[in-house]
């Protein structure tokens, strides 16, 4: 890809949207007066604020292009990543859990399981969930710079530094407020600004039922474009559950219902949602109790809807791939131009009468794997009439077999943006970057200051003192992610091994919360060694499991390959969701059986206001009806099963 | 905290709509997508569009500064 030409008006939009922030920064900065101002805001934001902040946090940069790969790549059984891998969990947050996170009065994830545990509990939770914000905001700012590198020929590093210190000057001046705040902008600016791409996109392919019509094709015969190498069932793209029905072998992610309900959707979804601090945090700055039982409540609305907007474009993209006439395909991976030179050379020199050579030079010169149809009839067309060098260059890029599915996103936008709604779209882009690195940071630094430097290093100061740390450490934070990101940019097999470890972390933690949290018996050596159980369990799970078609390394399977047995799964996806299952299952149980082994060091009176059955039941009955979070919650739910049953 | 952020998102989105607006019929041809056989001024569409959900978030706000906030 060329990279694009920005107009004035593009930078004029960029650079408004980047005043706005900073100004929102600045406005809070009378505001922050102690600690509890700048890291945890005093409780005050508004429901409608804080759910959209909420949602925000999690919509990084990576989700978008992240997402939009996947609709490529599985087509609407994407959306169960929304439909089932959120929205019921985010509804439990709401109902059951928010109540003990806002009631105890706890500052953070970390430090109600203190409350209910021990510090050591704590400790595990904060220095796990420190190390991974920091490495997550690093490898979406590596992604991130990279992009504007490739996208519109800007300097990494210019683009990383520019980016991370817009971040920096906002979060350091209105703390966590000032995070909701641009959080919110930031919601409307990346909806708002990429709508307008999906709604082009989907006219261009001829409206849905069109774009269903061309995936039903591409589904049959996905070889034709090099998308899969086996076929499937006409909606294999289509449809979210039928494909699912028909057992890992009939859909593209290669995975079953049991994966996809138990791991996905229980395991990893209410991992993530109910005990991740970076969106629990938006919920625990609202202003009462309601309002932040209130605040995953409003966020799932937005989220039930994001599919039209992250995995459509995906499907779009195959559809238009397969359509000739459109002139477009989902990008190649990069390709130096040193390489299509000799490539358009081994062309000329091919012999018409040997197309097997002919692809193979091809290939060879490029270093990717090429169709071989594509290849032999732009042999054939040059020999019968010979063809310029450009002609032969676009023959070749469009022959590529392979995809770099994270640009899907950014080619649509190429494609269909005029200046000014393209100005709109990066702006959108930055956004959701930005959004996502200032949850990582304003959640890193309040774990770090009152979890790990007030309870393990430096107890008994002034809360000056605190405020202080928090701010420095804020500047830490985001150094530390800078230097993270340029860890990811060298070794990209590192950062797929620290991915992986967080995986292994992640799995087993919401069986630790369910038992704590509704099970006075749990005590706290169960929960350490059930979590320390449960992480070990996986990585154990890791070693002696495969997917299909990889090889043993990072992938899995080094132990498995060793000793001569694996299990082997279809999918990565599978692995992951099974992995999880696995990981949860071995937490929860040692957690129950050493829990009933051992004493238990907190009596009732203690638990209380932190366990469900020793804690007076929440009354909303004074509420207006629509605010209550049970009533609102099940009236998501159900519109949920309606999506579902649409897209079956 | 003493800050609607109604305001700067208010601001912020009439400020964009009116230039998008703006730059789509000063630069009409600029901004032709033909994407889909018809042919739309989408900067001059999609700039209204920003102008009005703009012009609406401060409305709010200002509704808000008469009445102690509720919600």
């Amino acid at each position: 890809m060329q990279p694009i030409h920005l107009a004035w008006v593009d930078y004029t939009i960029l650079l408004a949207y980047v005043a706005f922030v900073l100004g929102i920064g600045f406005a809070l900065t009378r505001y922050m007066k102690s600690s509890s101002d700048f890291l945890i805001t005093g409780r005050s934001i508004p429901t409608w604020v804080t759910g959209l902040a909420f949602i925000s946090a999690n919509l990084g940069a990576l989700e978008l292009v992240g997402m939009a790969a996947s609709g490529a790549k599985y087509g609407i059984a994407t959306a169960h990543f929304y439909w089932v891998g959120a929205i019921p969990a985010m509804i439990f947050l709401a109902v059951f859990m928010m109540p003990f996170y806002y009631g105890s009065k706890a500052r953070s994830v970390p430090e109600y399981l203190q409350m209910r545990f021990n510090k050591p509990v704590m400790g595990l939770n904060a220095i796990a969930f420190a190390v991974m914000t920091l490495f997550a905001s690093g490898i979406s700012m590596n992604a991130l710079a990279k992009l504007l590198n490739q996208l519109l020929g800007w300097n990494y590093h210019f683009a990383l530094f520019i980016c991370s210190g817009v971040v920096l000057v906002y979060v350091l001046k209105g703390g966590l407020t000032s995070a909701i705040y641009t959080e919110v902008l930031q919601f409307f600016m990346i909806v708002l600004g990429f709508a307008p791409v999906v709604y082009l996109g989907l006219k261009d392919v001829g409206g849905w039922s069109a774009m269903t019509h061309q995936l039903h094709a591409v589904a049959q015969n996905p070889m034709a474009l090099d998308l899969n190498t086996k076929s499937f069932a006409p909606d294999a793209w289509t449809s979210a559950w039928k494909p699912l029905l028909g057992g890992p072998a009939n859909n593209p992610m290669g995975v079953d219902i049991f994966a996809i309900v138990f791991g996905l959707g229980f395991v990893l979804s209410f991992g993530y949602w109910c005990t991740n601090f970076l969106v629990v945090q938006r919920a625990m700055a609202a202003k009462n109790m309601t309002a932040a039982r209130n605040t995953p409540i409003v966020a799932a609305i937005p989220k039930m809807l994001f599919p039209a907007l992250v995995i459509v474009p995906g499907m779009i993209a195959v559809a238009l791939t397969a359509m000739p006439d459109k002139n477009y395909r989902i990008p190649p991976p990069i390709i130096a131009p040193a390489a299509y030179t000799q490539a358009v050379t081994a062309v000329q020199n091919a012999n018409p009468a040997d197309p097997v050579a002919a692809v193979k030079a091809v290939g060879d010169a490029l270093g990717k794997k090429v169709n071989a149809d594509k290849i032999t009839a732009l042999v054939a067309a040059n020999a019968a009439n010979k063809l310029s060098d450009d002609q032969l260059k676009e023959g070749i890029y469009k022959s590529v077999a392979e995809y770099d599915y994270d640009s899907v996103i950014f080619s649509l936008v190429k494609k269909y943006c005029p200046p000014g709604l393209l100005g709109l779209a990066l702006t959108a882009l930055l956004a959701s970057f930005m959004s996502g690195m200032a949850g990582n940071v304003t959640a890193f630094n309040t774990v770090w200051t009152y979890n790990l430097y007030q309870a393990f290093f430096v107890p008994n100061k002034s809360d000056a003192h605190y405020f202080w740390m928090g701010k420095f450490i804020t500047v830490v934070g985001i150094g530390a992610s800078i230097a993270c990101a340029y860890f990811a940019r060298q070794y990209n097999n590192a950062m797929d091994i620290i991915q992986l470890v967080f995986g292994f972390v992640n799995a087993p933690v919401f069986a630790t919360f369910l038992l704590g949290m509704f099970w006075a018996r749990t005590t706290s050596i169960g929960a350490f060694l059930g979590l320390f159980g449960g992480i070990a369990s996986s990585t154990l799970f890791h070693a002696f499991s495969l997917a299909h078609g990889n090889l043993p390394g990072v992938k899995g399977g080094y132990l498995g390959s060793h000793f001569g047995w694996n299990l082997e799964f279809p999918s990565e996806m599978a692995q992951n969701f099974w992995l999880a299952s696995f990981a949860f299952g071995v937490c929860f149980v040692l957690t129950l059986v050493i829990s009933l082994a051992t004493r238990r060091t907190k009596t009732d009176e203690q638990l209380k206001g932190l366990v469900y059955s020793l804690t007076p039941k929440t009354v909303d009955h004074n509420q207006p009806i629509w605010q209550r979070p049970a009533v609102a919650g099940v009236a998501l739910l159900i519109g949920c099963v309606v999506l579902n049953i649409i897209f079956w | 905290m003493g800050l609607d952020i109604r305001w700067p998102i208010g601001l912020m989105f009439t400020f964009i709509g009116a230039l998008l607006s703006f730059y789509g019929v000063v630069h009409h041809d600029a901004s032709i997508s033909s994407a889909g056989g018809s042919e739309i001024n989408i900067n001059l569409i999609w700039g209204v569009v920003l102008l009005v959900f703009g012009v609406l978030m401060l409305l709010g706000a200002v509704r808000g500064k008469k009445t102690p906030p509720s919600a």
